[in-house]
């Protein structure tokens, strides 16, 4: 029952959230500030982990691969569709719920506590859209450009642990990258990660500015946003799988 | 004038807010006071907005709040200043930028005109150079006459103060109670101040709400609940008192 009220109130805070903004000047000025926030800071992350787990990828199959009528090229072929259709629009959505969900539920749940969003009330200001708006679109305006980044360092680490490891060459691992390759696949991968971003920043919102309570209750919001998200991410990634690729 | 008629609230089985009516007087400073849980800062909340009443009337100067949409009860929000027990300050906003907000927000003043008003409206509460500062870089009695800056900025008619001195030591506390009521009679405001602390009530309550187990129980002027013979009233008087006997026993030896 919790549930479905939660998705109830979840629903109303976006029409909330989307209602037209009181000064468009200082909206313009919040999301530069959130994408920086959001999207920027998240960059050496999401670099760090895509290199390491492209290189982690050719190593596993390279290595698995004992069937002598396999190409050597399948490498740099799985490398890449591991990386595209799911670990940089999915995995790296699932640890940016962790890191951005967590921030943005502690910010939103910390303003809550400390009645700085009754001030806001107070003021006249719409609080859900001048807090959560601006998060909401510099989360989907940056993700696409972050998990870009994240396909392309993961495939340069996979073809650097291949070479230096001596289980593909260079030639080989790009004929596999470029085998029946299709664009479509890099849209369907920034399709869904836009709507992760959707889901990690509202959710997350979500969680933090229905919180009750002191500090602690914050904690709980920031636990909360990273479960729910992630569990949002994960049944979203099937149904787009589902509408998309069938 | 705000007018409350016959509100109540409730959270889950606790009635929280027992028909209460209250008309509280313009161009003074009213206070509500009570114990803690009283019902009182329910009842400042209610009256603002921040928590949809069950039933009975919020008016502003005749203008049923409680009857308004959205949109229209953003329009008497921006004639409404308050202050919050914990100031409520934008943590990621110097002091100047927390003054300058609402105007940012509301009015169509340029920049230079923003920091000209809030530089005077921080002026007005005895803060100068202290612009660039962060909240967090701010003392408890700073961060009160901030919000009371911010509070300011508008030009509001009316003025919410919700527990101005807690957490100030008594000599902050004193300072707080005299910008309010300054405040109040400079600007011509309605002013309701949420209070426990009976110094508040002889420095500057002119009309007085006692307000207990949720109902309204007596309200009058100061010299009223000084010789007022009502039971609830004399006991937490007293209790307040308590501290000034021992200071005079103090000042006697």
């Amino acid at each position: 029952m919790k549930v479905i009220t939660n998705i109830g109130k979840y629903f109303i805070m976006l029409r909330y959230v989307f209602s037209r903004p009181e000064r468009f000047k200082i909206y313009k000025n919040r999301i530069f500030d959130e994408i920086e926030i959001i999207g920027l800071s998240s960059i050496p992350l999401v670099a760090l982990l895509s290199a390491f787990m492209g290189a982690v990828i050719t190593l596993q199959t390279a290595s698995n691969m004992d069937s002598p009528l396999l190409p050597v090229e399948t490498v740099g072929f799985i490398t890449r569709q591991t990386t595209i259709l799911e670990f940089s629009p999915t995995v790296i959505s699932l640890i940016l719920a962790g890191k951005i969900g967590s921030n943005i539920a502690s910010e939103v749940g910390t303003m809550r506590v400390t009645e700085q969003i009754d001030a806001l009330e107070i003021m006249g200001v719409n609080s859900l859209g001048y807090l959560v708006l601006p998060k909401i679109i510099a989360g989907v305006v940056t993700f696409p450009f972050i998990i870009i980044i994240s396909m392309a360092l993961s495939i340069t680490g996979g073809l650097v642990a291949g070479l230096q490891s001596g289980l593909c060459s260079q030639e080989d691992y790009v004929k596999g990258l470029r085998y029946w390759f299709s664009v479509d696949d890099i849209n369907y991968a920034l399709v869904k990660t836009v709507v992760f971003a959707f889901i990690i920043t509202s959710v997350a919102a979500f969680y933090g500015y229905y919180t009750k309570g002191g500090a602690l209750d914050v904690g709980k919001s920031s636990t909360q946003a990273v479960v729910y998200s992630s569990i949002a991410i994960l049944l979203a990634n099937f149904v787009l799988t589902q509408l998309l690729l069938l | 004038m705000i007018e409350v008629r016959g509100v109540n609230k409730s959270f889950g089985d606790a009635h929280v807010l027992k028909d209460i009516n209250v008309s509280f007087q313009p161009g003074n400073v009213n206070l509500v006071i009570g114990q803690s849980g009283s019902g009182k800062s329910v009842l400042a909340k209610c009256i603002v907005g921040l928590h949809e009443v069950d039933s009975g009337g919020i008016l502003y100067d005749g203008r049923n709040f409680t009857e308004m949409d959205r949109y229209e009860r953003k329009e008497i929000r921006k004639e409404i200043g308050m202050l919050f027990q914990g100031s409520a300050l934008f943590d990621s906003l110097t002091v100047e930028q927390n003054v300058m907000f609402p105007l940012s927000m509301f009015t169509e003043m340029s920049k230079e005109e923003m920091r000209e008003r809030a530089n005077f409206c921080l002026d007005r509460v005895n803060l100068t150079n202290k612009n660039h500062l962060l909240p967090a870089e701010c003392s408890g009695g700073m961060q009160k006459r901030i919000g009371i800056a911010r509070a300011i900025a508008m030009n509001p008619k009316y003025l919410f103060c919700d527990e101005p001195n807690s957490g100030l030591d008594p000599k902050t506390s004193i300072v707080i109670d005299n910008l309010i009521k300054e405040i109040t009679y400079e600007y011509n405001m309605t002013t309701i101040v949420i209070t426990h602390d009976m110094n508040s009530v002889i420095e500057i309550g002119d009309y007085i709400v006692f307000i207990h187990n949720g109902q309204k129980w007596w309200e009058g002027d100061k010299s009223e609940i000084l010789t007022t013979d009502n039971k609830e009233i004399n006991a937490f008087v007293y209790a307040a008192d308590f501290m000034q006997q021992i200071k005079s026993m103090l000042g006697k030896r």
